[in-house]
């Protein structure tokens, strides 16, 4: 297999986009082409989740090959849920790697919030099984809520560690300019403080209004191209090294243990395995935080910290930019945003700017391998990728 | 002559307590002060409500035209038994709430408008208009509506209101819903809060001067508007690419139909 390299990127502010949905899609991939120096690509493929029931739009991809004027490159959209961005980067990854093509535009786009908050919890809440879940009123808060009681109960995770998560998140999410949520919050007053329990109201219990994603709409766009396209455009070398892909079970009471989200270990493996380096030799990662709980796992499951102990690594503050190993440097989905189709791109589009060392005030410095976790369904479709600087 | 006409057009004189201002320290540790403002202020609030009239966001534009409406109202004398309780910090405007007595038992709810997203500055100003009913009003209930999804879920489904349909709501005439005292005394522990005495400095700073809102609503942005009014929207953007990568825009082509009428 011939080596991808990340060519161009391009990205949206995660907020409210009141456009056409392929201009969310469109607008990333011209900065990208631009931030490449080309003008075309052999193929594009268009994440998205909700173009059809959000927008009611459907042939997405031809839409937007067609704005970006790309024709006649092939073109298609792949959905996988929340995890639909990592998804078709490994797509492209295949597409290059293969041999098939020589350049690859991945762009990732949605606009949930063409629809109120009502629909918008449900549509999310469709991934879950049709019949053992959804039927029942479960949605995804419900669903991370109980998972989140269990581990609190397994592993002496409290409420404190998720307030910690949301506040890390907020003040990274500060220092960049595409995050949804600029507003700074502090333990006193979501956690500590006699005013937190009115400003922070229980969502699902344990989950509250903080530890949550917001809702998004965004794109992000990454652009993959063989080595020696890579070398003509003169980019800084960032290597898609490693790419890893697991499921589980659809319901979660089907697993033997809901508090171990295997999809994510053996994933994260995959990718680390490919790459060809640990989890302790990453300098950044960006974990799928739809819910605070969730990068306290994923930190685990990805090998970082041993099981158990990611609550103990946040409390050391390992996870800080400037820590052991910065976590949701761009602001993760808790508060940079979570446009669910875009997500995985824009995870990739942080750590490819951390390693080019263009992040600005939230650089980690001297970053060269990095790592992304998108977790489709509640952990039973999840894509990792890991990411390595070159020269 | 005219000034007893006056008399006859103005509501009946019905002094109500008063509402005791309070504060609170919101999400990102800043201190909000919740204060009632008398018709005085009236002229200070309006010109920040004003512009919201054209934030065609979130339904801001009907719940600022109402509210700038029902604010002249009780400045003018023109509406029965009406408060107005206002959100501040640091002086600066973040939420106006009103509502008015009904009768002695009911009150009705009129509007809840942020003029600061986030940090549930909107959610605290509710809260305290709600407190005001019925912990200093005494009413037994209060009628409401909401004019947007955001005001659904914030009340209709946080404080999980009963209907009242057979009661048409003041506003609109839409079917009321109903925030009884039960529900009010069983959401109090979680969706009301607020300290009292406001420290003498805080409420100085507050009814100093009411500051303009720093970052308050604004209309829809159109990051692209500039480079897709230079190119057709069928989605054949050729032209649009070749700016966007070139970085100069083209001259922009007058809209045959501008020039047809011409």
């Amino acid at each position: 297999m011939r080596e991808v390299y990340v060519v161009g990127i391009g990205i949206t502010s995660f907020s409210r986009l009141e456009y056409p949905l392929v201009e969310i899609a469109g607008y990333p991939a011209m900065m990208a082409l631009k931030d490449a120096g080309l003008s075309s690509v052999d193929h594009v493929y268009v994440a998205n989740m909700g173009a059809g029931r959000l927008n009611k739009q459907t042939g997405l991809a031809s839409a937007v090959v067609d704005h970006l004027a790309l024709t006649p490159a092939g073109a298609e959209a792949i959905e996988n849920g929340p995890a639909s961005g990592a998804s078709a980067i490994k797509q492209g990854y295949m597409a290059v790697a293969s041999g098939l093509h020589d350049t690859v535009l991945v762009t990732g786009a949605e606009r949930m919030r063409a629809a109120n908050s009502l629909e918008t919890t449900d549509f999310v809440a469709t991934l879950t099984h049709p019949l053992a879940e959804y039927i029942y009123g479960v949605t995804l808060p419900s669903l991370a809520g109980m998972f989140t009681r269990l581990y609190m109960d397994k592993y002496g995770v409290t409420s404190r560690h998720l307030s910690m998560v949301a506040v890390k998140a907020h003040a990274n999410a500060m220092l960049n300019p595409f995050a949804h949520l600029h507003e700074l919050i502090t333990m006193d007053g979501i956690e500590d403080g006699p005013d937190a329990g009115t400003n922070n109201p229980m969502v699902a219990d344990p989950l509250r209004f903080y530890d949550c994603c917001p809702v998004s709409d965004g794109g992000a766009c990454l652009i993959l191209a063989t080595g020696e396209v890579a070398k003509k455009l003169k980019k800084p070398m960032v290597r898609l090294a490693g790419v890893g892909q697991a499921t589980d079970t659809h319901a979660v009471h089907e697993r033997k243990d809901p508090t171990e989200v295997t999809a994510v270990r053996l994933a994260a493996q995959q990718a680390f395995g490919m790459a060809g380096f640990k989890p302790s030799q990453v300098d950044v990662a960006e974990l799928h935080d739809a819910f605070t709980i969730l990068e306290i796992v994923e930190s685990e499951e990805a090998g970082f910290f041993k099981k158990g102990e990611g609550h103990k690594a946040l409390e050391k503050g390992l996870t800080k930019i400037g820590g052991q190993i910065p976590i949701n440097t761009s602001g993760g989905l808790k508060a940079k945003g979570h446009p669910v189709g875009a997500t995985g791109v824009g995870q990739a589009h942080e750590i490819v700017l951390q390693l080019r060392g263009e992040a600005g005030a939230r650089q980690v410095k001297g970053a060269k391998r990095g790592f992304t976790c998108n977790f489709g369904g509640f952990g039973n479709n999840v894509v990792c990728l890991a990411f390595q600087r070159e020269g | 002559m005219s000034t007893d006409l006056e008399k006859i057009l103005r509501p009946v004189d019905n002094p109500a307590p008063i509402f005791p201002p309070k504060y609170m320290t919101l999400a990102g540790g800043e201190t909000l002060v919740i204060r009632q403002v008398d018709r005085d202020e009236i002229p200070d609030i309006l010109p920040h409500v004003e512009p919201l009239i054209h934030v065609e966001r979130d339904f801001y534009d009907i719940v600022a035209a109402r509210v700038y409406a029902e604010l002249l109202g009780y400045y003018r004398y023109r509406v029965q038994d009406e408060y107005v309780l206002v959100a501040q910090l640091d002086g600066e405007l973040c939420a106006v709430v009103n509502g008015r007595r009904f009768n002695p038992e009911v009150g009705v709810s009129l509007h809840t408008l942020s003029l600061r997203r986030g940090l549930r500055v909107g959610a605290h100003a509710f809260a305290a208009k709600m407190e005001y009913h019925f912990d200093y009003l005494k009413q037994k209930e209060v009628l409401i509506v909401a004019e947007s999804p955001i005001g659904f879920r914030r009340w209709m489904i946080e404080y999980k209101l009963e209907k009242r349909f057979e009661t048409p709501h003041e506003l609109g005439g839409v079917p009321s819903f109903a925030l009884t005292r039960e529900i009010f005394e069983r959401v109090r522990p979680t969706l009301l809060t607020g300290h009292r005495p406001v420290p003498a400095n805080l409420l100085a700073k507050a009814k100093a001067k009411i500051m303009p809102p720093s970052d308050p609503p604004k209309p829809p942005m159109d990051l692209m508007a500039a480079t897709r009014s230079q190119s057709d929207n069928t989605g054949s953007a050729l032209l649009l690419q070749r700016q966007v990568l070139g970085g100069q825009p083209k001259a922009v082509a007058k809209p045959k139909k501008a020039a047809a009428r011409r």
